[in-house]
């Protein structure tokens, strides 16, 4: 328990040093969403001195700071310029739209990366094996962007699957079982082109760990004690291979999740992507600071997820805090 | 294939296409920003040796389009008004590394008629042209944002490597800092913060300095473990016996080991950084119109009817597949000829 905590503490600091260095980024940024409203001659100044006061982006660096934590507490994350709501209220449904993204994007790929890097590990240039090799390379050579644009060039050639957003219009006034259909249809797509990216790298880890695991003196000892290959591959080579896996996926949350803000905009998936590009482009800081911590607050859950999935499995970690 | 073979091959590659980005104006028959509003996404011009008569011809010619006047962007070819393609002609001015001026053209067509070998755009201007021009930012900007993340990396690598106690712990959970944040993410929050509406060469500029800063936790990490383990070699021992000061060790002496590692990470993170900046320029975060980037010029493809109908507007993303690609075989070559190295 004693390790979880001091993980779930360097966590929160990470937390903590994300929003400093957003805040710091803001503070050395020249202009902001009110010098662009200067530029509108029917807005008077005092007006935007007013409005400047009334969301406090004249008082110095602490006490913003400060106060956009006072905020935080209170779930709000600050203000936007440009809705006039809450970031939080904005934030919420459009995390919540990338997780349903990233999350089963994440599930998909581990289901398929497992089983095809075991295979491959366990048939060493087998025909598996090669076609593997083959097909990952052809994925990692080709850049996250187009395959994104791909995507959308098959949705709209063969007009199987739909070019864009979350819902239909048509299904959104009816009951749940139809929009549960088109947000799956709709997902379909987004979530093929994110288990592509991310399945290339899984697989090699997955095998590379296998094999190392598989050339390793209690596996021949296994070996020679007549034991199937089947279970050796299962039941005394994955255990030992997980442990390397399990911190992978903690560090590709973050990857996944710069891939799925590309793909999102792409296909525009009203995820935190097109909100945040959308917040730059209109200079909305603090939708800015909060999508990006938003984002880190989704890593830091991927990371924590793997530490504890790392103490359930390998029971070194669990012993050496015991001792 | 022999391991300098395999490093010569992708990098002979990789240095043509970089000496042709230089020399774009050359290569380019037309400037990037020379619009031909009659000619709206023409197809790649057909070169003809068969003139209309059926006489064979060494030298290929290309014919005038014409525009179907009931239907956009659908020509048909005058054969009876064809030019032949001609090599080092003269043509529209430019300028070389912004030093030298020419109107020397590798090849082009005498005026009234166009060559468009990739196809033009939706203003008429040449995709060929705008390929070449942009290759000169995209790849640039790659090797220079490289160039300054492995600067800063070798830099607090070494320093908190080399001196290790409390300099060491902050740079280390900097470096954890900028390593757990999705790097898009980061990318995006920089660039937020900038001005958005600036010259194309400031963007550049902008564009370089933002990409290059995100990148450096991963290299600096890198030289960290070589610098700590390089300074308790036998003989950086004995060279602070004799009295060497702590920069001259690390010049001489932690610096020159970390070589293998620099020139493995370069190969991996120039790819990487092209890719960044084509991203921010699609998404109109980076080097604005008419100057052509790959990036802005991929982004027209977002459009409905150049997604359906003009497959060359797909050749900035070809190009970049095929850099990265040389370059991943670079990195692979180098990482093998270091492991041979280190064994």
């Amino acid at each position: 328990m004693r390790y979880l905590g001091r993980r779930l503490l360097q966590s929160f600091c990470l937390l903590v040093g994300v929003s400093l260095l957003s805040f710091a980024f803001v503070e050395l940024a020249p202009g902001n969403f009110f010098d662009e409203m200067r530029l509108n001659p029917r807005i008077s100044n005092e007006a935007i001195s007013g409005l400047r006061k009334q969301y406090g982006i004249d008082q110095p660096l602490p006490v913003r700071y400060a106060r956009w934590l006072g905020s935080v507490a209170k779930g709000e994350f600050g203000f936007s310029f440009a809705y006039n709501a809450p970031v939080g209220s904005l934030l919420w449904p459009r995390a919540r739209n990338t997780l349903l993204l990233t999350g089963s994007a994440t599930l998909l790929t581990w289901i398929i990366a497992l089983p095809l890097g075991i295979l491959s590990a366990g048939a060493r240039h087998g025909w598996i094996d090669r076609s593997t090799l083959l097909l990952t390379s052809v994925l990692l050579s080709t850049p996250d962007l187009l395959l994104s644009l791909g995507l959308l060039l098959f949705a709209v050639r063969t007009r199987l699957l739909p070019a864009g957003g979350m819902i239909s219009l048509a299904a959104e006034n009816q009951g749940g079982w139809q929009q549960a259909e088109s947000l799956a249809i709709h997902m379909l797509g987004p979530v093929t082109v994110l288990v592509l990216i991310s399945l290339p790298t899984l697989v090699r880890h997955t095998r590379a760990a296998m094999i190392e695991a598989l050339d390793s003196p209690y596996v021949r000892a296994a070996r020679s004690h007549g034991i199937s290959p089947g279970r050796i591959l299962l039941r005394h080579a994955f255990p030992v291979a997980l442990n390397p896996l399990i911190s992978l996926f903690g560090l590709s949350v973050g990857s996944l999740l710069s891939a799925s803000l590309l793909t999102e905009v792409v296909v525009s998936w009203p995820g935190l992507g097109p909100l945040l590009l959308e917040a730059i482009l209109g200079r909305d800081t603090y939708v800015v600071i909060g999508a990006v911590v938003f984002a880190s607050v989704l890593l830091v859950c991927g990371t924590l997820l793997s530490d504890v999935l790392l103490f359930a499995s390998d029971p070194r970690i669990r012993s050496e805090r015991l001792a | 294939m022999t391991a300098r073979k395999q490093i010569a091959l992708p990098l002979i590659f990789v240095a043509g296409v970089h000496v042709i980005a230089l020399f774009a104006g050359f290569f380019a028959p037309y400037n990037y920003a020379q619009q031909n509003r009659d000619l709206p996404y023409a197809p790649p011009s057909p070169l003809h040796l068969y003139d209309v008569q059926g006489v064979f011809h060494w030298r290929p010619s290309v014919c005038r389009l014409a525009a179907r006047p009931e239907k956009f962007g659908v020509y048909e070819e005058d054969r009876n008004n064809c030019f032949p393609v001609r090599l080092f002609i003269r043509g529209p001015q430019y300028t070389v590394l912004g030093l030298f001026q020419s109107d020397w053209h590798l090849f082009g067509v005498s005026p009234p008629a166009r060559i468009f070998l990739l196809g033009s755009d939706g203003y008429g201007r040449d995709q060929l042209s705008r390929l070449l021009y942009g290759s000169l930012l995209s790849l640039f900007a790659g090797l220079l944002a490289t160039g300054l993340t492995l600067n800063l990396g070798a830099l607090l690598g070494t320093v908190a490597g080399y001196y290790g106690g409390w300099c060491d712990a902050v740079i280390m959970r900097c470096i954890e800092l900028f390593l757990a944040l999705p790097w898009l993410y980061l990318l995006f929050a920089l660039r937020a913060f900038l001005p958005l509406h600036i010259s194309p060469s400031r963007a550049f500029l902008l564009l370089i300095l933002v990409i290059g800063i995100v990148g450096w936790a991963r290299p600096a990490r890198l030289i960290r473990g070589v610098a700590l383990s390089e300074k308790e070699r036998g003989y950086v021992l004995a060279a602070k016996m004799f009295g060497a000061s702590h920069f001259y060790l690390m010049r001489r002496h932690v610096l020159p080991s970390t070589y293998n590692v620099l020139v493995t990470q370069a190969a991996l993170l120039i790819p990487q950084y092209i890719l960044a900046e084509m991203t921010l320029s699609f998404l109109g975060l980076g080097v604005a119109e008419p100057v052509p980037t790959w990036g802005n010029m991929l982004s027209a493809v977002q459009q409905y009817d150049v997604l359906t109908s003009y497959w060359w507007m797909w050749a900035p993303g070809c190009a970049v597949i095929l850099v990265c690609l040389s370059y991943w075989y670079l990195a692979s070559a180098l990482q093998a000829r270091a492991e041979v190295i280190g064994h």
